[in-house]
């Protein structure tokens, strides 16, 4: 019975456009939209120079930066302090300092650091700008020493300037990823119950001899699938495309993303239950996921910095502990020493959730 | 025995006393009309009895069970066919009735010979999805699916409505034949004209049954001399004859207008009535109340 | 000949095409002034696609037609202004007043205020409906609903009415009501277009045309059709003329 009513949901979804669009189409164009707006080509950003060297090599690595194209000087500084000034107000998005005694200690083969400061606060350009400038040191490096050893002998050392761990850029692909899943299981399992309602098919399987979780199930199964299927695609994209680390356990990944996919599944059949009509349940799904999602779970905006009161809001919404997870394994490597906290919660959340979905979905009513 | 049997079944929504309590039975092999206008209390009299919705005083049985308390054998043993033909737009005809002959448990090619005629108008478009089907070809096959499975009772939740009058015919034709097959049919519909086509018709009127039993019985209770008549203008003759002494009732029906009058007389009376009034009678004839004579009798008099 | 000032809805060899498909096929007809004309076709039949393009709401793509005397190419919106349209779900606003309802259809037909305020008296006046005239509609009588369905479309003063399967699932008592308001409306001179697929409604109308495949097959009274085809319903004339076989 049950195979019946997959085949079924799967065919629904094979046969519209609009819900093919909405499963594939709209990871790709999330992730593209986040992940790419921002970070094309810079041309002529403005940086700063602290040079403590004055020597001919400081001067020929400057000009060999300046004529890349992709800085213009705006300051020249003179001593450390300025360098915090020259980033205030966004005067300068990067900060390059030449050690003392530059051609020198080149010269004499030692190792020399060149400190590459970045205004991480629009993570994006900064990560793009910090790769340029170490590109054009290590092109100036072979240069002056062709025959160059495997080690390098110039080291930049990148310091990122306001947002030292890089949080948002990690916290990107992990926001997407809670995005469209919750958007996907939730918004569309709750509009094709709705379109059931809408055509009368609702009351005819709700006579059947099916049962309540059978319902359920066919119409949360197909949709598991997809979902998963669509974590692994955002999740490789994340890693491919976008430069997201991978040091954890795969497999825990994908439980992860499975509890979470749960949880907005149940949630789903919940809006279905009260929503009558395709759009009804489409807005709610909209109101009630994807806005609390976007703004509240730290995808965005950072939750230490929000009120008090939103902040014990986030702490009901799925995706805060998903992106929590799936950072800790990603970034951090973490097994679940790490992150049982979020797992517990994601568990208890999709437990309760579709025991009380089953329990709302009545085949009849009083 | 009863196929359906209903005792003090009741239903309100907030205010509104959709069912009003109200008993009547379904006899076994019986086709079994309900006939009301919108509103009438059919489409949730109906849901009562095929266990989506609880009611709120009364019991009612199907096949001698509760629909309350045993409604998982109800489902397994009734057809039902609700107000718009629930079928799956993006699906075959075929992948329709396969799927619900999978819900059912069971398989589409075991229950063919019942559904017999009605496949067979069909199955030369198996291939061709439910949404672009005409009124009457959804209507069959969502008859089909309801049969899918034989059950015992067959339960039509205004199944004629918004089809053209062919299919409508057509339709009723096929409910004979099911009914001739040993199963109970209980229908609901809105034209009155369909009545005859019933074995027992129970009348509905704001939640109540206002007459039940064979449609020619029903007919026969009219004690009223009715006539048709008509004139050169039905408006007119119809004004001018509200004055006509002993009238019960006069209305539009068709190129007629009926007359209902409280005491014998004769075609003559009438048509002197109408020449001193100034209208020009074309027609006049006693004739028989049909169901909606009766029905706006009991409206305005019951 | 008929005098044209009595002419109130004219097609002459009206075809509409989308694409390939034939919706509507050289439709011809005439409806006299205070006629009530029964526009009967099966659902698809091309009886929505026709009472569009009379509406002024879809260009033809060939043939000629006038509606109140206006071209339906070029006067699109003058026919507008002078018809008026009721369908079965009667059209009116369930969350709004009565009184409001009149008011606001005055306002989009271009009524002023004191035109909108006599209006409103006159209908309230005439269907009696002193004591529901500050309820919502939704709490209103179902037959009621339909008396002031068809009196708001009516509150501009149109010289035809479109009504569209005006009496679906409306008790027989309610119905004929109704009937009896139309008729009194065809008396004053208003042309009445009945577009509808419920065969019974036909057999009140003055004259009927039935449309099978986007052509009219059958154009006359009812009782002339019931004649030619020697049956005794408008039921029976559409059935023997949908299946092109006879019974009889």
């Amino acid at each position: 019975m049950l195979k019946g009513l997959i085949i079924k949901e799967f065919r629904h979804i094979l046969r519209d456009p609009k819900t093919l669009l909405i499963l594939f189409g709209m990871p790709l164009l999330q992730l593209l939209l986040f992940g790419f707006a921002l970070s094309t080509e810079i041309k002529n950003a403005p940086i700063a120079i602290l040079d403590h060297a004055k020597d001919a090599q400081s001067y020929a690595l400057q000009s060999k930066i300046f004529s890349s194209g992709y800085f213009r000087q705006q300051e020249k500084l003179k001593n450390e302090k300025q360098i915090a000034q020259s980033f205030e107000g966004g005067k300068v998005k990067l900060v390059l300092v030449i050690p003392p005694k530059f051609a020198e200690q080149l010269a004499n083969g030692n190792h020399v650091e060149i400190q590459v400061i970045v205004d991480a606060s629009d993570i994006n350009t900064g990560i793009t700008l910090q790769n340029y400038a170490q590109s054009i040191i290590q092109n100036f490096q072979q240069q002056i020493h062709p025959t160059s050893k495997p080690f390098m002998q110039i080291v930049p050392k990148v310091r990122m300037m306001f947002n030292p761990e890089l949080k948002s850029v990690y916290a990107f692909v992990p926001g997407v990823s809670a995005l469209v899943l919750i958007l996907i299981s939730a918004m569309l399992t709750s509009v094709t119950i709705a379109r059931e309602k809408e055509l009368g098919t609702m009351e005819v399987i709700s006579i059947s001899p099916l049962r309540t979780q059978h319902i359920i199930l066919g119409k949360v199964l197909p949709y598991l699938l997809l979902s998963m299927i669509n974590a692994a695609f955002i999740i490789l994209v994340g890693i491919w495309v976008l430069g997201m680390p991978m040091n954890g356990n795969v497999l825990i990944l994908l439980l992860e993303c499975l509890l979470y996919v749960l949880v907005a599944l149940a949630f789903g059949v919940l809006i279905s239950v009260k929503a009558n009509t395709q759009q009804e349940a489409m807005f709610i799904s909209l109101l009630s996921m994807m806005l609390p999602t976007i703004i509240l779970s730290g995808f965005i905006f950072p939750v230490e910095s929000m009120p008090w009161g939103l902040q014990q809001i986030s702490k009901i919404i799925p995706a805060s502990y998903f992106i929590e997870a799936i950072k800790s394994i990603m970034i951090k490597g973490g097994g679940f020493d790490l992150i049982w906290k979020p797992t517990l919660v994601l568990a208890f959340m999709a437990t309760l959730l579709i025991i009380l979905s089953i329990k709302q979905l009545k085949t009849r009513t009083n | 025995m009863s196929a359906i049997a209903v005792n003090g079944i009741s239903k309100n929504f907030g205010e509104i006393q959709a069912v009003k309590p109200m008993s009547f039975s379904v006899k076994e092999g019986e086709l079994f009309g309900l006939i009301g206008p919108d509103g009438a209390g059919k489409t949730t009299l109906i849901k009562i009895l095929v266990t989506v919705l609880k009611p709120d005083s009364g019991f009612a049985t199907i096949d001698h069970h509760d629909v309350v308390k045993d409604y998982h054998y109800i489902r397994n043993i009734i057809g039902y066919m609700p107000g718009k033909f629930a079928l799956y737009q993006d699906l075959s005809i075929e992948e329709n009735m396969k799927f619900f002959a999978d819900v059912f448990g069971t398989k589409l090619e075991d229950n063919l010979e019942l559904m017999g005629d009605i496949y067979k108008q069909i199955e030369p478009f198996k291939k061709r999805r439910a949404g672009q089907l005409s009124g009457g070809m959804k209507q069959k096959l969502a008859l089909c699916c309801a049969l899918i499975h034989r059950p015992k009772i067959l339960i039509l939740d205004e199944p004629t409505t918004g089809v053209d009058a062919v299919s409508r015919k057509e339709f009723w034709n096929m409910l004979q034949h099911i009914r001739t097959q040993g199963i109970s049919i209980l229908v609901s519909t809105p034209y009155m004209d369909e009545a005859a086509k019933c074995d027992r018709i129970a009348l509905m009127q704001d939640g109540s049954i206002i007459a039940l039993d064979t449609p020619q019985a029903i007919r026969d209770s009219f004690t009223y001399p009715i006539f048709g008549i008509r004139g050169a203008n039905n408006y007119h003759l119809i004004e001018k004859m509200k004055s006509f002494p002993h009238l019960r009732s006069i209305y539009p029906s068709g190129e007629f207008a009926h007359l209902v009058m409280n005491q014998e007389i004769t075609l003559q009376e009438i048509e002197d009535f109408a020449a001193k009034s100034g209208e020009k009678l074309i027609e006049s004839k006693l004739i028989k109340a049909d169901i909606e004579d009766c029905f706006i009798e009991m409206m305005q008099h019951g | 000949m008929v005098n044209q000032e009595n002419i109130a809805v004219k097609a002459k060899q009206l075809t509409r095409k989308f694409g390939d498909f034939i919706a509507t096929k050289e439709l011809t007809l005439e409806v006299k002034k205070g006629e009530i004309f029964g526009f009967l076709g099966a659902n698809g039949a091309g009886k929505t696609t026709a009472m569009r393009m009379l509406c002024g709401l879809l260009k033809p793509s060939s043939g000629e037609a006038t509606v109140a005397g206006f071209d339906v190419y070029k006067e699109a919106e003058k026919i507008k202004k002078n018809i008026g349209y009721m369908s079965q779900k009667f059209s009116l606003y369930e969350d709004l007043k009565v009184t409001e309802n009149i008011s606001l259809f005055g306002g989009i037909y271009g009524l002023n205020r004191k035109e909108i305020k006599l209006k409103t008296q006159n209908i309230i006046e005439d269907l009696n409906l002193h004591s529901v005239a500050n309820k919502l509609v939704r709490a209103i009588p179902l037959g009621w609903k339909q008396k002031l369905a068809f009196a708001v479309a009516q509150v501009h003063d149109p010289k035809i009415i479109f009504l569209d399967e005006p009496t679906g699932g409306v008790d027989p008592l309610t119905r004929r009501q109704f009937w009896n308001e139309i008729y009194a409306s065809a008396d004053r001179g208003l042309t009445i277009f009945v577009t509808t697929h419920y065969m019974d409604e036909a057999e009140y109308c003055h004259r009927v045309s039935i449309m099978v495949d986007g052509e009219v097959k059958a154009l006359g009274t009812p009782r002339e059709l019931k004649n030619q085809y020697q049956v005794n319903s408008m039921d029976d004339v559409f059935t023997e003329l949908a299946r092109g076989t006879s019974t009889k």
